[in-house]
Formats: C-alpha cells, sequence, structure tokens
C-alpha cells in the first residue's frame, strides 16, 4: 500500500492542482471551463465528469500501450475516451437530469477535451497504469477546482447563491441597494476571472513566468 | 514665503522615503506628490533630449480645462432637467439649478477620482513603477458619461474595473488597448441594464418618481427615436445647445464645441480623428436616409452629430492617443469606421439605443491593426522606387 502512494506518485496527484494546472498553466480546456461555470452544480459536476474520465482512460490505455500500434494510437485513445465518455452522458441522464441539461453538449465535447488527450499522449502512454490513473485523477482535479473556483464567484456575483442557495437575499443585501452583477453570467467573465487567478499564481511563483 | 515652507517640509521627510529610509517603500507615492507641487530639480544631463514645453502633467491639465464647460453645463443641465420634471419653473441659468446639479455630480467626481487614483498609487508601489498623471483625465471622463442617478458604488466598482483590467494588467498609462473611461461605462451597461438604460435614469429623483408631474417622460432623444416616437424628439437647436436629458456631460453639442476648439487649438485632439468621426457619421446617417426601411432612417442625417454621445465621443473619446491610430492616414480610416458604426448600432439595431461608446471600443481594438497596413503600405510604396530588386 504504501508503494502505490509514495512520494513520487503524490506528486503526480498534487502538481496539476497548481504548478502543472491544465487550465492555469497549460492552458488546456478553456472552452468548458468558460461555457460551464455560470453556476456551481453543473460547474461541479462537470469536474467530476472530466476527472473520471481522464482517470479511466489513462487506466485504460496505459494498460493496453505496448500493444496499440503507433500509427493507429490517436484513433485507439479517441474511442476509449468516447466510450467512457458516453457512458458518463447516459449516467448523468438518468441521474441528475437537469444538470445534464444545463451540460447539453459540453459532456460531449470532453470526447474532445485537450486535457485528456494531452493526459494520454504524454503520459499514459509511457507509464504503468496505476502511474496513469492517479496521473488522470490529479489532472482532473486540477481541472476541478478551477472550474469550481470560477463557478462560486460567477454564482455568487452574478446570481447572489451559492449552490443555488439565495445567500445574498438571506443576508440582506437587496434592501441597501446592491444588484446582481449581469456581466458575470456572460462569459467574458469567466475568462477574466481565469486571468485573474492566473495572475495571482504566477505573481505567487515566478517560476511559472515565460522569459521574453 | 510659504512655498518656501512646504519645501524645506519635503525636504525635511525626504530621507525616510529614499533607499534605505524606514518609508522606501512609499517612496513612488512621495515622488508623486513632490513632483505635483514643485516641478522637479533635476535634469538629464545626457544624450539627445527634443525640448517641448508640453509633459504628460501639462497634456492632461488641458484635456480637463476642455472638459470643463461640458462638466459646467452637464451640472446646470442636470439641475434644469430636475426642476422641469418635478414642474418647478427655474431658469436654465440659475444659482438654483446649478447648486442641485453640482450636489448630484461633484460626489460621482470625487468616487470616480478617489478610486481611480487609489489603485493607480497601489499599482505603482507593487511594481516600483513611478505615479503618473494618466488617470486624471479617464477621472474626469467617467462622471460625464454617466447617468446623473448611477449609485456611487457603482461608480467605484466600475472604475475599479476600468483601472485594473483596462489599463493596469496591460502595464499602465500609454499601453492599455481600450480606453478606460468607455470601459467603465460599458461594464456599467452590460452588469446593471437597469442602471444604465431605459427613460427614467438621466433625470435625478425621476426613478423614485416623488413629485413628478403627469405625462413627464424623461426619455433621451435617442430613447425617443428607438422606441419610434419621431415626432417626440425635441428640436435640433435645443439637441445643439443640450437642454435635453441624456447622461451627464454629453448632452450640450456646443459646450463639447468649446472643447474641441481647445484640444485642436494647442494640437492636443487630433483633428483629424474628430472629423473623420463626423464624416462616418454623416456618411452612413446618409445611406440610411436613403434607405429609409422605418421612421428612424428618416431622421435626418445632421441629427444624429447632436443626439447621444456622438459628439462627446467624437471629440474627448476617440481623439485618446494610446488607444487611436497613431498614423496621420491611419486615423482618417479610424474615425471614419467610429462615426460609420456608431450610427449603424444606433439605428439598425433595436437593442442598444446608443452605439458610439461600442464603436469606439471596437475600433480600440482594431486600431493597430489599421497602423500596421498604413506602415507596411507605405515601406512597400517606397520600396517600388528602388530600382534595383531586394
Amino acid at each position: 500500500m504504501s508503494q502505490l502512494f509514495s512520494a513520487k506518485n503524490l506528486k503526480l496527484l498534487t502538481n496539476p492542482l497548481n504548478m502543472e494546472n491544465p487550465i492555469t498553466v497549460q492552458v488546456l480546456g478553456i472552452c468548458s471551463a468558460l461555457a460551464v461555470t455560470v453556476k456551481m452544480k453543473p460547474a461541479f459536476v462537470m469536474a467530476l465528469s472530466v476527472t473520471i474520465v481522464a482517470a479511466f482512460s489513462n487506466l485504460i490505455i496505459s494498460t493496453l500501450r505496448k500493444g496499440i500500434p503507433a500509427r493507429i494510437r490517436i484513433i485507439v485513445q479517441l474511442v476509449v475516451v468516447a466510450t467512457l465518455v458516453i457512458i458518463v452522458d447516459q449516467l448523468l441522464r438518468a441521474f441528475v437530469y437537469d444538470v445534464s441539461k444545463q451540460l447539453s453538449v459540453f459532456v460531449g465535447l470532453i470526447i474532445t477535451n485537450c486535457i485528456l488527450m494531452g493526459r494520454l499522449e504524454a503520459f499514459a502512454m509511457a507509464n504503468k497504469p496505476w502511474e496513469s490513473f492517479i496521473d488522470g485523477i490529479g489532472n482532473g482535479m486540477g481541472y476541478g477546482w478551477i472550474l469550481i473556483g470560477v463557478s462560486f464567484v460567477r454564482e455568487l456575483l452574478g446570481s447572489g447563491t451559492v449552490w443555488g442557495y439565495p445567500i445574498m437575499e438571506k443576508l440582506g443585501v437587496y434592501t441597501i441597494g446592491y444588484v446582481n452583477n449581469g456581466v458575470m453570467i456572460m462569459p467574458p467573465m469567466a475568462l477574466i476571472l481565469v486571468g485573474v487567478i492566473i495572475w495571482i499564481q504566477r505573481s505567487r511563483s515566478k517560476k511559472l513566468i515565460e522569459s521574453k | 514665503m510659504k512655498a518656501k515652507k512646504l519645501r524645506q517640509l519635503i525636504d525635511r521627510v525626504k530621507p525616510q522615503f529614499q533607499k534605505g529610509g524606514k518609508l522606501a517603500k512609499l517612496h513612488s507615492t512621495f515622488d508623486a506628490f513632490e513632483s505635483f507641487l514643485f516641478v522637479p530639480d533635476r535634469v538629464a544631463q545626457n544624450g539627445a533630449h527634443i525640448r517641448d514645453s508640453i509633459d504628460l502633467k501639462r497634456t492632461m491639465t488641458v484635456v480637463i480645462l476642455a472638459l470643463f464647460p461640458a462638466l459646467i453645463f452637464g451640472m446646470l443641465n442636470v439641475g434644469f432637467q430636475h426642476f422641469l420634471s418635478v414642474g418647478k419653473d427655474v431658469a436654465f441659468f440659475s444659482w438654483q439649478g446649478f447648486g442641485f446639479g453640482f450636489l448630484k455630480v461633484f460626489p460621482i467626481i470625487v468616487v470616480s477620482y478617489v478610486t481611480g487614483l487609489g489603485i493607480e498609487f497601489i499599482f505603482a508601489q507593487v511594481k516600483g513603477h513611478e505615479v503618473n498623471e494618466g488617470f486624471l483625465v479617464s477621472g474626469m471622463l467617467i462622471p460625464l458619461i454617466m447617468p446623473v442617478d448611477v449609485p456611487l458604488w457603482m461608480v467605484a466598482l466600475a472604475t475599479a474595473f476600468a483601472v485594473v483590467f483596462g489599463k493596469e494588467v496591460f502595464g499602465g498609462t500609454g499601453m492599455n488597448v481600450f480606453n478606460p473611461a468607455l470601459l467603465s461605462r460599458v461594464f456599467l451597461f452590460f452588469a446593471y441594464p437597469a442602471f444604465m438604460t431605459g427613460d427614467k435614469i438621466w433625470i435625478a429623483g425621476l426613478t423614485k418618481g416623488q413629485g413628478v408631474i403627469d405625462g413627464f417622460s424623461g426619455a433621451t432623444p435617442l430613447g425617443e427615436a428607438a422606441a419610434g416616437h419621431i415626432d417626440k424628439m425635441p428640436k435640433f437647436i435645443d439637441m445643439f445647445l443640450g437642454t435635453i436629458p441624456g447622461s451627464i456631460g454629453e448632452t450640450s453639442t456646443l459646450a463639447i464645441l468649446i472643447g474641441a476648439i481647445i484640444l485642436v487649438a494647442t494640437g492636443i485632439g487630433s483633428w483629424k480623428i474628430m472629423v473623420s468621426v463626423i464624416l462616418g457619421g454623416l456618411f452612413m446617417g446618409g445611406i440610411l436616409n436613403l434607405w429609409g426601411a422605418n421612421s428612424y432612417m428618416h431622421v435626418p442625417f445632421y441629427y444624429h452629430l447632436v443626439m447621444g454621445g456622438f459628439a462627446f465621443g467624437a471629440v474627448f473619446m476617440a481623439t485618446d492617443p494610446v488607444t487611436g491610430a497613431q498614423t496621420e492616414k491611419g486615423k482618417w480610416i479610424y474615425g471614419f469606421f467610429i462615426g460609420l458604426m456608431s450610427i449603424l448600432i444606433r439605428v439598425v439595431n433595436p437593442a442598444y439605443p446608443e452605439g458610439v461608446m461600442l464603436a469606439i471600443l471596437l475600433m480600440n481594438v482594431f486600431a493597430p491593426l489599421i497602423d500596421y497596413f498604413v506602415v507596411q503600405s507605405n515601406i512597400n510604396r517606397r520600396l517600388k522606387r528602388i530600382p534595383v530588386k531586394v
């Protein structure tokens, strides 16, 4: 057991949260981050879906990696990812239909999410199944916390709620003239918020700043 | 004598702010106040220098001066419109009206300056830059393009957004892509549409509706036109003089014209941009006149010059030297498209009664592209003159 969670393996889990974050450092998977972060609930479900698909596609591809002919590896990866996405999509429709409606095409578009292909190509094709599985979970969580963070700010300031709970109304700020901010609901603000996260992150760790 | 005392005081505290001093971190704040009070005594010793009496501080001061007619008129008009709405008979040029307008407008100016300069100072400290005068004009422009009843916290929020995301993230004064003042307005426009559009917000106190006389409409000429009430629009001369509802500083084309003369006479605002914006507006207005698909399109093309924020945008926003086109030919193209897009958005898109703000921001994006092509075409033209193939 200690072997499974060695320091090296834990690194695989924690690195994508900050220093190798798929969204803020590698700048992958941006489109869905902008599209599904109006409310927290869809953002959370999206983050969970991507994490599951990333983890299991990494696991499957890594298990098969020696048997996949190099020339058709992209197609094999796509088939695995697509299968998993369809399973996740069906599960969402069965159990959380309203969220699945809100996410609409973006669940299907997980297939084309660059994070998945990137991890499969860069990691799963060259590493053992267990490490690949952890790497998938790590990257999914790295993607996920950005989504949840952005959606928290957007839902709080744009709709005055947190996870559907009308916190602003309960605090009574509307009576003193507070108004929900309409820009927060629009996609440009998601981009600006991601930019702010990148800004904070890079001013804290100078290593991430690209040399000119 | 007073000045000498002040000088001595500054010299006494100066070491604290220099390297190794206790307050060395605040040195740019100190520099800002020192150079605000006294002209720096240091001069450059070597290298070639262009000697000119104009610098950023003087440029900004002239623009502020040029804004004054519009500001004073705006205060008068705020009072006049308010007393009109409650049915009190107060002359346009009256202390009562001006006093009311002053009390309404002055807080907005204070909030805009305090927020904007506060953020500029903070960023200057953190980055170790000098504090410069970049915000002086924006801080005055922001109140002038707000509706008078805008809540003050919204002004503060919009100013903060514009300064941080419009200016500081790009590297501060002189590096911004978008006009910060317009960015603050566009932020409010999309964030709080209920406070930035409609018929009620342009006159102080009208949203509360206390004592408003029956049948009084606070709609701007643009509002009336967008709603299809062309017959209700004020007379041309009223719109030119500016005794109409609207944002604080934008209503009077006459006051803006005085500002334009100051800007052009001192060479600070580009007359090419102003003229080309007007040409673009007239051109599009003329086309829509010819098209004439609805009653709005029949509004005479020259009316567009005195309606809404067109004149204000052309004189004070489009001519911003940082965000506008730099090349002389580019200024014509840049300005022409601002005018054209403004009228097109204004008349054709029902969602936006006014298009000047969006048109200028759109062309801000294209200004570097325009400059690039102007410079490239010049290079190509001159390359052709070379007899030998390069």
